[in-house]
């Protein structure tokens, strides 16, 4: 078996998948450089992003998958589940040995697994869409802290540009300790090391704009109010609201 | 003032909680003029613990009622605490609310205070200021008031998503009896004049692309079921009829929480029917998304539906002349009508064995449920070898699976 490492980049990989390619693997695993296996018989081969070698195996794809299908690639890069990479060259190689359009062979065993993570990956966006909860600060930023169970930020930043044209806001990754920021005009990808304590009142009442702990009791108010007791459904509640979210939920506090 | 507020929240979300409609898709409204808020495919920010999912900021602008409905909390006669919201107090939550992204924005309803057309003017004045004042882009539902004028649902229509109105009983008959100030006739006639303006606004936008949206999310409506004797078949007909005739989006079953200890409906403390509410919506979604004729599901000689098992394989029992369904061959159309096949898994399959022979062990590893799906198809020569009766199948998949609602299978659904 041949080990292939790579920076853990989304170019990074398709450099990668470039040289195994240029060098006619015959056997190739790939890896991001920190969480690869130390090799036993095989050799280590250790790539460097190129972004033209990138482009050219993306613009290959590009041909032969649909818009939606290289989609899917992505969110699975971003599943960043263990092993993935490889599942993921599984498919380009098929995808690049096929004649015509063979996204949709769910009888192949890699287009399935494609399929199957990218979904998952896609229910983890659309649950940060729903469960990002602003606070609003005294110098109007409406911030968010979340910890997905994918690296989702990427896939969320559209919807929320587009929503909420017009406030400052900052979704920020506590796992993954990075956030996108939106400034009224652009969003940017940021580093920050935000240690503040949301949950800690005294801090709160300092950075908060005046009205943010009106609101959120309200909505406390609210969500309690709409339940109906007569229906109590807790398992129900806690398969749609997993307990790992729980935590940034003013609702749930 | 902060306590008030609260207060009030408290009582006229408690009041609005019975409308189940929390729907916040099907609409186009984009966010093109730099404002606040888009609408999509709807998302659930929320869940109570009832399991029900919290879309919209639902509430009621007053709880105060000139009318005595038998099954409303707010019926003039119930004695409890009265409210009501400004306009702009519900505006201020609405928008505060939406920026921190808990809701997908506002439904809006309200008890009838001097008469529908001043109460709808309230309403419809929450959706201007939203619209015009915060260019407000999100979801806007409005409850119209039964009798409303022409005029004022025409109006509503330009700031609202979604209009409803609610149907609330499945006959006249028992309109008549649980709600006597009350007429069909008073429901039917706005959902007629609002379906009317959205073909016509369809037909002018297609001639003029600035021509403002109408409703773009369409109407709605909702009964409330186990309240009174109706049959499954008569509500399922109605439904029907309310899909076909008025270009309906949804029908929405709302299952009896009893609220009141007025003989005519079932005594407080009677479990709320949530199994045949949950077997309704299976049978609308059956007719709005695979096809089936609601004949099929419900007839005079099976009125009623099944509680122990779901109406798609209560159709497939009744009808084992039309399988096995072979899976490489068969049109879509009889592929999803086999139980343990939904919509998803059918175009799968239809995709797939373009490709190549479609086995068994390939459904398996899409994650199509055989263990239902087994007694009803065959995958070339992959086949149930045994002849199964209709009932020794309805006793092995029932011994199979673990239904969430096992503990009772009767209509009412018991307290645990």
């Amino acid at each position: 078996m041949d080990i292939i490492t790579y920076d853990g980049s989304w170019p990074g990989f398709f450099s990668a998948v470039f040289e195994v390619y240029e060098y006619k693997f015959s056997a190739p695993s790939i890896y991001k450089k920190e969480v690869a296996p130390a090799s036993l018989f095989g050799k280590t081969h250790d790539v460097i992003t190129d972004e033209t070698k990138a482009k050219r195996v993306m613009d290959r794809l590009k041909q032969k998958l649909t818009p939606k299908a290289f989609q899917q690639l992505y969110k699975t890069f971003l599943s960043e589940q263990k092993d993935v990479e490889n599942g993921m060259l599984g498919y380009i190689q098929y995808i690049l040995s096929s004649k015509g359009l063979v996204e949709n062979n769910y009888t192949n065993a890699a287009v399935l697994l494609l399929q199957q993570v990218s979904r998952k990956v896609d229910r983890e966006k659309h649950r940060m869409e729903a469960f990002v909860r602003f606070q609003l600060t005294k110098d109007e930023l409406y911030y968010a802290i979340v910890q997905p169970d994918y690296n989702v930020l990427p896939l969320i930043l559209t919807h929320f540009k587009n929503r909420y044209a017009d406030q400052r806001w900052l979704i920020y990754d506590a796992l993954r300790k990075y956030g996108i920021y939106y400034d009224l005009h652009t969003v940017t990808e940021v580093q920050i090391d935000f240690s503040a304590d949301v949950h800690n009142k005294k801090e709160i009442a300092n950075i908060y704009d005046e009205k943010e702990i009106l609101y959120q009791t309200l909505w406390q108010q609210y969500f309690s109010s709409v339940n109906i007791k007569a229906r109590k459904n807790m398992k129900l509640h806690i398969q749609h609201m997993p307990k790992r979210y729980w935590k940034y939920l003013i609702e749930k506090h | 003032m902060s306590d008030r507020i609260t207060e009030k929240l408290a009582i006229l979300a408690d009041a609005a909680k019975y409308d189940v409609s929390c729907s916040s898709s099907g609409s186009k409204r984009k966010n093109t003029n730099k404002g606040l808020g888009t609408t999509g495919n709807g998302i659930c920010h929320a869940y109570t613990e009832d399991g029900r999912c919290v879309s919209l900021l639902k509430i009621l602008l007053t709880n105060v009622c000139i009318y005595d409905c038998a099954y409303c909390v707010s019926r003039k006669s119930n004695d409890i605490k009265r409210a009501a919201f400004t306009v702009q107090e519900v505006v201020d939550l609405t928008i505060n609310f939406y920026r921190r992204n808990y809701i997908e924005g506002l439904f809006i309803s309200s008890g009838i205070f001097t008469n529908a057309d001043y109460t709808m003017e309230r309403l419809v004045l929450i959706a201007k200021k939203l619209r015009t004042e915060h260019k407000f882009n999100g979801y806007i539902h409005i409850k119209s008031i039964p009798g409303a004028s022409e005029e004022i649902l025409k109006e509503a229509g330009l700031y609202a998503d979604r209009l409803s109105i609610n149907v609330e009983m499945p006959t006249e008959k028992s309109l008549a009896l649980l709600a006597p100030d009350k007429k069909r006739i008073d429901m039917i006639t706005p959902m007629k004049i609002v379906r009317q303006a959205i073909i016509e606004n369809r037909e002018e936008r297609k001639l003029f692309k600035k021509t403002p949206l109408f409703a773009p999310a369409g109407q709605s409506t909702q009964m409330v079921i186990g309240a009174t004797p109706e049959t499954d078949l008569e509500i399922l007909y109605l439904a029907n009829g309310f899909y076909k005739k008025m270009d309906m989006r949804r029908v929405y079953y709302s299952g009896y929480v009893p609220i009141s200890n007025d003989n005519r409906l079932p005594a407080i403390g009677t479990p709320v029917p949530m199994v045949r509410e949950n077997r309704l919506y299976q049978a609308d979604w059956l007719m709005r998304f695979y096809g089936f004729d609601v004949q099929e599901i419900v007839n005079i000689q099976n009125p009623l539906l099944d509680m122990d098992i779901d109406p798609k394989l209560s159709w497939a029992l009744r009808n084992m002349h039309l399988f096995p369904v072979d899976v490489n061959t068969a049109a879509y159309n009889a592929i999803i009508r086999v139980p343990g096949i939904g919509v998803q898994n059918a175009n799968k399959i239809v995709a797939a064995r373009k490709f190549a022979p479609v086995t068994f062990g390939h459904l398996k590893k899409m994650g199509i449920s055989l263990n239902r799906a087994r007694y009803f198809i065959c995958a070339g020569n992959e086949f149930e070898v045994k002849d199964w009766l209709p009932a020794q199948i309805k006793h092995s998949i029932l011994a199979e699976g673990n239904s969430k609602y096992k503990p009772n299978f009767s209509p009412q659904m018991a307290l645990f």
